[in-house]
This record gives structure tokens, sequence and C-alpha cells, in this order.
């Protein structure tokens, strides 16, 4: 760890690198707190990384949780303008089959627009018109606000914008312990998760904003956090197969929830509680996949027989509502614990609950807090900030090789002339189905904490298309090996993570084409290039 | 089980089923003399995904180096139609619309009929530099090029005069789908074509209305139009099929193009051609095999001659039809050449800013012609024809025009008396 980290006496410190984490720390940064975030991996290993990327208009919960639904709408409309390069506004359906009752989409819109949610009743027709894709005998549909949104971008450029206004960051430092005098939180114990070296820092408040894990920090700090994890799980297709998101117009159930996003689509979710010792580790049984295909066929008739290129799982972070020890009562609603009042313990926050949608609001809220126990009194701006690469200035296009270069635009927003493109060899693609350049990698390697194929997927989709690494991990492997001077045989070593990695999503879903994909895969990574001697 | 909800996996033109091995692209012929060409893997199934997603990624100038030769789908070991998902992508994105320069390559039936008309003003013309450097500033027809050479008399209109009245006294009959390039540019085709036939006791007939098949529509933008002619020769195939008469030609790519692409590429039905419509070579090697026909050659007829696969050809998979029959000519002396692309690619090498990447991707097929000392190429495809007459000194023939040479009509008519 950087040295000068451990000097400092920080106003705050941030545990957890999800969207509601870095979020905090670029709020407190531009409200300007010294601020430090710490993330035991990589950003957005948690629930941040592992949903449908929905840009929820809050529909889905106008019915039973008009709280959460107004908050989604607002922050639905926010994003649009702060984060519009994560964000892609092709509004939704939420569609009534036959066997479902109409009666419910009355009750639906009126509650939607009680919640203030642009809610209009369309012709199924029209609605077959808008949506090709969706199931012919809908016999109605609503359109609203619905979006999709990059989480992994959306992090990114919090991350970003946090270290322009001054946060340090520190990835692959975990908290193993709360440093605890007199009934204050003092800061935090810290390993280095890549080097085994342990540190400490200090600041005036602590923030736990570690999602599901945050239930064990709360324990380190000797308070309780009840959370339930729900696991909910999902299939990635291989190409957009709707353009606008499909739910089903009742009551929330499985995988009622189709998404577009980028150039694949995405189904989910299930809702099953799990143990929170298994967290760590989620895998999508084939009862899941199973859920996940018949019902999402439903939506859309022809996922039936779309490839399917893997499957994933993340767990939500539900929590019980404050002071209910038998948990019973959840709220999917934001939580924010001044452990002060609650459990006399000073100087330390917890930040919990909600969802992606709402990390911006869920950051004001538990920014607002440390500022009023620091006696700072600043506004938060989050709202109406653009993110870097969100700003309205117009992209610079490059004079040569547009190659690619829509594809930038698409990651970095206005922050696409900025990646590397002075030669041929940083224009050439490393990752030809999402169209990733040797510049962007290069990139990456300097501003966005990567040093590894997995971190350079989660920055810039690497290995997320149709080959999920086939073709390009061994390329991406080599530019990382280079730009990173990394060893030849750590490089191998991660280049064999990465394609166990690829393979665990791969596996549930594992016939067809991605059975195919799979075999030519193991064909020329474990054959030809014998990775298994370089495994872990 | 999930799986079996999965059984079938349904994507246009197979686009899901790309397992990127990126073998197309090593035998893409664009990709292998041009950077700037994506190769048909990345410029098809990959930026399929994206322009699902958005037509801003539809990049018209990487896609417009396809050839459209097939040679990707040839060597896809998925089944992907690679090619076709690259020539509908533009189709439905491009945002130019054609112009004089598209017109003039596109409209082979209308460009044709004007210039047999007045052929020797249309031969002597094209052939003047001044003419050359207009087409080369003004129109973008690369000014090295050489054009084919209109005839003075179409092959329709030869056909009534000479030949459509012996037609009734055979029993059995075909209809010809001559084709633009033996109407108005290589009669002699045609007639070759009726000689070998006629000797073989087939009758051959003209369809009742015939139109270019829309291969240089389609690949210059003029879709709407494809579509009409295309419904045209099907309605008139349909006819022919119904009074017992199948469908021949003598050109790979217009056959490639009614019976294999017309459906999925135009959205036309054509059962017809897919049934009923075969190059003239197949048809006969096949009656041959049967023992149906029989063929005999005069003794003194000596060559030497080389084949040279068509792209388009290679993607029908009938190469071996046309190459067994001219083996049965047991005075010539064949040589296989290499499968590689000419580089013309029907109007493609014509135009300015393709020339030079189209004489590279020929490069090495002249040399293997040259170096082959040969009286004749032989070869399936017009285009070819005058991208090798063009590039090197060897004089190409059609196989049914070696046939035709070779043939001795009177032994073959008694030959096959029943």
């Amino acid at each position: 760890m950087n040295a000068n980290i451990a000097k400092k006496h920080y106003d705050v410190i941030i545990i957890g690198g999800g969207a509601t984490g870095v979020g905090t720390a670029r709020d407190c940064a531009m409200r300007g707190l010294s601020t430090l975030l710490v993330e035991r991996y990589d950003f957005t290993t948690g629930a941040t990384g592992r949903n449908h990327g929905l840009l929820h208009s809050g529909a889905r919960y106008a019915v039973t949780d008009k709280e959460s639904a107004t908050e989604c709408i607002e922050e639905n409309m926010i994003l649009r303008k702060v984060a519009r390069h994560c964000v892609e506004e092709h509004d939704g359906l939420f569609i009534t089959l036959p066997e479902d009752d109409l009666a419910y989409q009355a009750k639906f819109v009126e509650s939607c627009l009680a919640a203030g949610i642009r809610a209009d009743i369309i012709d199924p027709e029209e609605a077959k018109r808008l949506e090709p894709s969706v199931n012919p005998t809908l016999i109605g549909a609503v359109r609203v606000p619905d979006g999709s949104i990059d989480p992994f971008r959306l992090t990114i450029a919090n991350v970003t914008d946090a270290k322009l206004h001054g946060a340090d960051i520190l990835t692959y430092h975990e908290v193993t312990e709360l440093i605890i005098e007199n009934g204050r939180v003092l800061g935090v114990k810290l390993r280095d998760n890549k080097t085994g070296e342990m540190s400490e820092a200090r600041a005036e408040i602590t923030v736990n904003a570690a999602g599901i894990w945050g239930t064990l920090i709360a324990k380190m700090a000797g308070v309780t956090v009840n959370m339930f994890p729900a696991k909910g799980s999902l299939l990635v297709f291989g190409h957009r197969v709707n353009n606008m998101v499909i739910n089903r117009c009742r009551k929330p159930a499985n995988a009622d929830i189709l998404v577009p996003g980028d150039v694949i689509t995405v189904i989910g979710t299930t809702s099953d509680r799990v143990p929170i010792e298994t967290v760590d580790d989620m895998r999508v049984t084939p009862e899941e996949v199973e859920v996940l295909l018949t019902e999402g066929a439903q939506l859309a008739p022809a996922l039936a027989t779309t490839r399917i290129l893997r499957a994933y799982a993340g767990v939500r972070p539900l929590v019980a509502s404050d002071n209910d020890p038998s948990g019973r009562s959840i709220s999917r609603g934001i939580v924010c614990l001044d452990h002060e009042t609650r459990d006399g313990l000073a100087g330390f926050v917890t930040i919990t609950g909600g969802k992606l949608m709402t990390y911006r609001l869920m950051a004001e809220i538990a920014t607002d807090m440390v500022c009023k126990k620091l006696n700072v009194d600043k506004k938060c701006e989050t709202a109406t900030t653009p993110l870097p690469g969100a700003e309205t200035s117009p992209i610079e296009e490059p004079k040569s090789h547009v190659y690619a270069f829509n594809a930038r635009v698409g990651r970095h927003g206005t922050y696409a002339s900025k990646v590397v493109s002075k030669d041929e060899i940083d224009n050439a693609l490393v990752c030809q189905c999402e169209e990733v350049t040797v510049g962007e990698i290069k990139y990456a390697v300097e501003n966005q904490h990567v040093s590894t194929l997995t971190q350079l997927r989660r920055r810039t989709r690497v290995g997320m298309g149709t080959c999920q690494g086939e073709l390009c991990a061994l390329r991406a492997a080599g530019v990382l090996c280079e730009t990173c001077k990394k060893s030849v045989s750590e490089s191998a070593a991660d280049l064999a993570d990465f394609m166990n990695e690829r393979w665990k999503g791969m596996y549930p879903v594992g016939w067809g084409s991605t059975l195919s994909e799979a075999q030519l895969m193991s064909n020329i990574y474990q054959g030809l290039c014998g990775l298994d001697n370089f495994s872990k | 089980m999930a799986e079996n909800l999965q059984l079938l996996s349904i994507s246009e033109n197979n686009l899901e089923k790309c397992l990127k091995c990126s073998i197309c692209t090593v035998y893409c012929p664009v990709a292998g003399v041009t950077p700037f060409y994506p190769g048909p893997k990345h410029a098809g199934p990959d930026g399929e995904r994206y322009r699902i997603k958005d037509a801003v990624f539809f990049d018209e100038k990487a896609l417009k180096m396809c050839l459209n030769c097939k040679r990707c789908e040839v060597a896809c070991p998925e089944g992907v139609q690679i090619a076709d998902i690259i020539q509908s992508a533009r189709i439905k994105y491009a945002k130019h619309s054609p112009g004089l320069r598209e017109f003039t390559l596109a409209n082979t039936d209308l460009v044709g009929s004007m210039a047999t008309l007045m052929a020797p003003v249309a031969n002597f013309a094209t052939g003047l530099s001044p003419v050359k450097a207009v087409l080369n500033t003004a129109v973008k027809i690369d000014k090295r090029r050489k054009f084919p050479a209109y005839a003075s008399q179409k092959f329709e209109t030869w056909y009534k005069k000479h030949a459509a009245a012996e037609q009734d006294k055979y029993a059995k009959q075909v209809s010809y789908f001559h084709g633009c390039y033996a109407n108005y540019n290589y009669p002699q085709l045609g007639k070759d074509l009726v000689k070998v036939m006629n000797a073989i006791g087939y009758g051959v007939k003209l369809l009742d209305k015939e139109k270019c098949c829309g291969v240089p529509l389609v690949s210059n933008g003029f879709i709407e139009q494809a579509k009409k002619q295309g419904e045209i020769n099907m309605a008139s195939m349909r006819e022919s099929v119904k009074q017992g008469r199948p469908i021949i030609t003598t050109s790979t790519s217009c056959t490639l193009m009614m019976r294999n692409e017309y459906d999925h590429l135009l959205h036309i039905d054509n059962k017809v051609a897919q049934d009923n419509l075969s190059l003239a070579t197949r048809f006969i090697y096949k009656l041959v095999e049967s023992g149906e026909v029989k063929l005999a050659f005069h003794d003194d007829y000596k060559k030497r001659v080389c084949y040279h696969t068509p792209c388009h050809m290679e993607r029908l998979g009938w190469t071996v039809y046309s190459t067994s029959l001219v083996k049965m000519i047991p005075g010539v002396q064949f040589i296989m050449l290499d499968s590689q692309c000419c580089g013309i690619a029907g109007t493609y090498g014509f135009k300015k800013e393709n020339y030079e990447v189209s004489q590279k991707i020929g490069e090495p097929l002249f040399r293997q012609i040259e170096e082959a000392n040969v009286d004749n190429v032989i070869t399936d495809c017009e285009t070819c024809k005058w991208q090798i007459e063009m590039s090197t000194s060897a004089k190409v023939l059609n196989p049914i025009s070696i046939l035709a040479e070779a043939l001795d009509v009177e032994k073959t008519i008694e030959l096959n008396k029943k």
C-alpha cells in the first residue's frame, strides 16, 4: 500500500467498491471531504456486477411499494442526464398474457401514475409493432420509461470522478478488522489481497457500503445488521432479441424481466434465500435455467431458440427492517444506519438495502449523514453534475480508423477521445465481438485499476461477447503482460483463471453452439497452449 | 430439462452459430490483400450484433469492400451465411443512394440492349482514352479496366432467326436462361449451348420473359428493381416447368442468385429454381452419368486447358460437374488451377476504388495461368473471363464452348438415337 495512505488521516473511509460505495466516495469527495475507498477485490464484484442492468422506471414496484417506485423514477430521470453514456433510453413494456388477469393492468397503471411514472396503455398491435419480439398472444400492454444501464461503466465513471476530486481508491484491500477505541470506530485494518501485506487506514467516519457483505462488516464492529441474501440467477442471450424492456404485468415473479443491454439480452431473475456462507461462490442450477427459459419464452418466444452465452447469479442484499430481529419484515428501500444513535458506536455508518437504480440517492443519504457528523455544510451536487464521459460536449472523432470508435463512445462517452489511438497497433482489435482495441486496454490499465483479465473484462467487455474469450483472451493476456510488465507465468496463470471463470458461466447452458464454443476453447487453451500447466 | 427447449437454435443467416474460429477470414481474398477490410467474421456476424443494436454501427466503407465471393461461407464449418449477413446489412442500412456509375454497372439489361444496337461504336468508344478518362474521373470506373465487348447481334435475336423454329422437333426440351452476358456480350456461348443440347436430343426454348437475375442490381443498391425482376424470372420458370421444361444456364452467379439467394436476400419464392434450375454442365453430366446420353468427340481434337473455379461455383459445390465433363474429351490435357478468387467479383473490380485490391487478389491466379502455358483457360463465369483475359495472355472459354468445339455432332446424334 502507498505509504502516504497509511500516514493520512481521512475524513471518511468507505468500505465497498460496488455502485453504492463508489457513489458515496464520489459524493464525499465532491463535498470536499478527504476520502478513501477500500474494496477487497475489484469494483463491481458483488450485486452491482450481477444484475439485469435495468434502468427501472419503478413501475415494477408501483403496486406493492410506492416509496421505492417514486425513488426509482426520480433516479431514472437523473441518471439519464448525469450518466447518459451508461444509459439506453428505449422504454419498456408491461405485457398481459391470456393467462394473466387484465384487471391488474388498471391497478398497475393507476399505481404508476400515483408514483409519478408515465404509464401509457397501448394497443397489443401497437406493442407488436414497437417490439416485434414480444409474445404475439398478448392481450394488453403498457409502455413505461424503463431503459437499460451498464453498471460497470456507471461504477467506473464514479471512480474516475471520485479520483478527480481527490479521493484515494484501494482495490484488493480487504478489511480484516475495524479499529475501535472508546466506543468509536477510528479506521480499518487492511490486508492487501495480492501481497498479503497488512496495513491500517484511519478516518473520522467509516462507512459500511459492502452490500451483502455489510452484515459481516457490521459484525466486526460488534453491531447487528440483519440481512437476507437472496440469490437471483440470469441468462445472457447471444444478441439483442428485443429492443425494449419486456416485463410481465402481474405481481412480480420469477424470470419476468427481459432487458436488452448493449449487444445482448438478459432474462431474469429467480429469487431464493441462500445462506450467507455461500454468497462468495454462486452457481446457477439446471432448475433455475429451466425456469428462466420457460418463463422467458413467455415474454419473447424467440428466447426458446436463441443461443445462450452464459448464466450468472448475484445476491441481493435484502435488509430486515430495523428493530425487527425476526427479519420477517423485509424492505427493498434504502437503509442508512447511524450506529452512534442506534448502537452507541460512534464514527460508523452503514448504507445498505436499495438497488442499483437508487445507488446515487443512497450515496447522497450516506454522505449527508457523514457531513452532518463532521459539521460540513455542503449540498449534494451529484443529481446535476454529469459523471465523467456524460458531459454534453461533442465527441471528437478520430481522423482515421473509425473502426471500433462507436463501441468506444458507447463505453466511455466523451472520454472516448482519451483512449490511446496513436498508431495502427493501438487501433488493432483485441476483442472482435465487443470491439476492444489495444489502445482501450492501455487506457484501462493506466486509468481504471486494471492488472488482470477479469478486471479488464469489467472495464471493457473483453471476453463478454459471443466467443466468451475463445479468440480474445490470449491476445488480451499478451497486451496486459506487456502493458503491466507482468511475468509470463503470472500472465498465464491469470489467463487460466479467466478461462475458468468464463467456463463457470457457460457450463449451466452448455449445449448447442455454446458447447461447441467451449469445446473449441478447450482445444485451443488446454490442448494447443497447455494452459492447465499454469493453473493455480 | 431445459436444453430440450433449445433443440433448435434459430437465427437469421445462422448468425448465432458463429464460433468465432475465424477460418472464414483466412479464406477471404480481400482480407488477405488489404488491412482496411476487417474480414468476413467481423464485418458479418460480429458487426451484425452491433447493427441490431443501432444502425450507427453500420460501417458502409468496410462492408463495401466485401466481394460477395462467398468463399467465407464455403469455409465456415458451422454453416453461417456470412456473405448473406453482409449483403443483407448493405441492403438494409446503406445510406448512399446509387449513382450514375452504379446505374450503368447494375442495369446490364438496359445498357446491354442499347450497346448491342451500336456495338461497334460502343466498343470503340469504351476503348478510347478520352472516354476512359471521363469514366475514370466522372463516373469512377477505373480507366485501367478493359470493357467487355458488346456483340452486334443479341443472342435472342439470333435464336429467333436461326434456331427457334427447329426446337419443337426434339422430344425432350429445356429452357435456357441465357443471362445478360450470353445475350449482349457473347452470343456464341448461347449458340454453343444450342448446338450441344440439340446434339444430345434436347430442344432449347427461351423463357417467356427473362430479366437480369439481379446480381449486379443488388451489389449496386437497386433492391426493389432486383425484386421485381426476380419475381418475373420465377414466374417464367414456373410456367416452363409446367410445360415440362427444366431450366439450364451457363452462368454460375445467375444460378447461385436465383437458386440460393432469392429467398432469403430478396424474399422471393424461388422453390421452382431450387428444384429445377441447373447449370448446363451439371445437367449434361448427370445425363451422361446415368447412361441416358452419350457423347462422341472429334478424334483429332487436341487442347491443353486449365480450369479456374469461380467463387460462386465453389459456393454451389458444382465444380466437379464442369471439370468431369471437360475431362471426358479424349484430346484434352487438363490442369486444375488452385481454387482462388480472380478479383473481379462481377462489377466490383470495375469500380475505381477497388481496382488495386481487385488486381492484387487475382495476382497469384494470373501467375499460375501464365505458368500453365495452356491453349485455353476454362471457367463457368463470365466476369472471371473478363478479368483473366484482361490480366493474362490467356483466352477463356466456358466449358460448354469447349464441349461444342470438341463434340462430333453427327456421331453424337447417331449414338443417342434410340
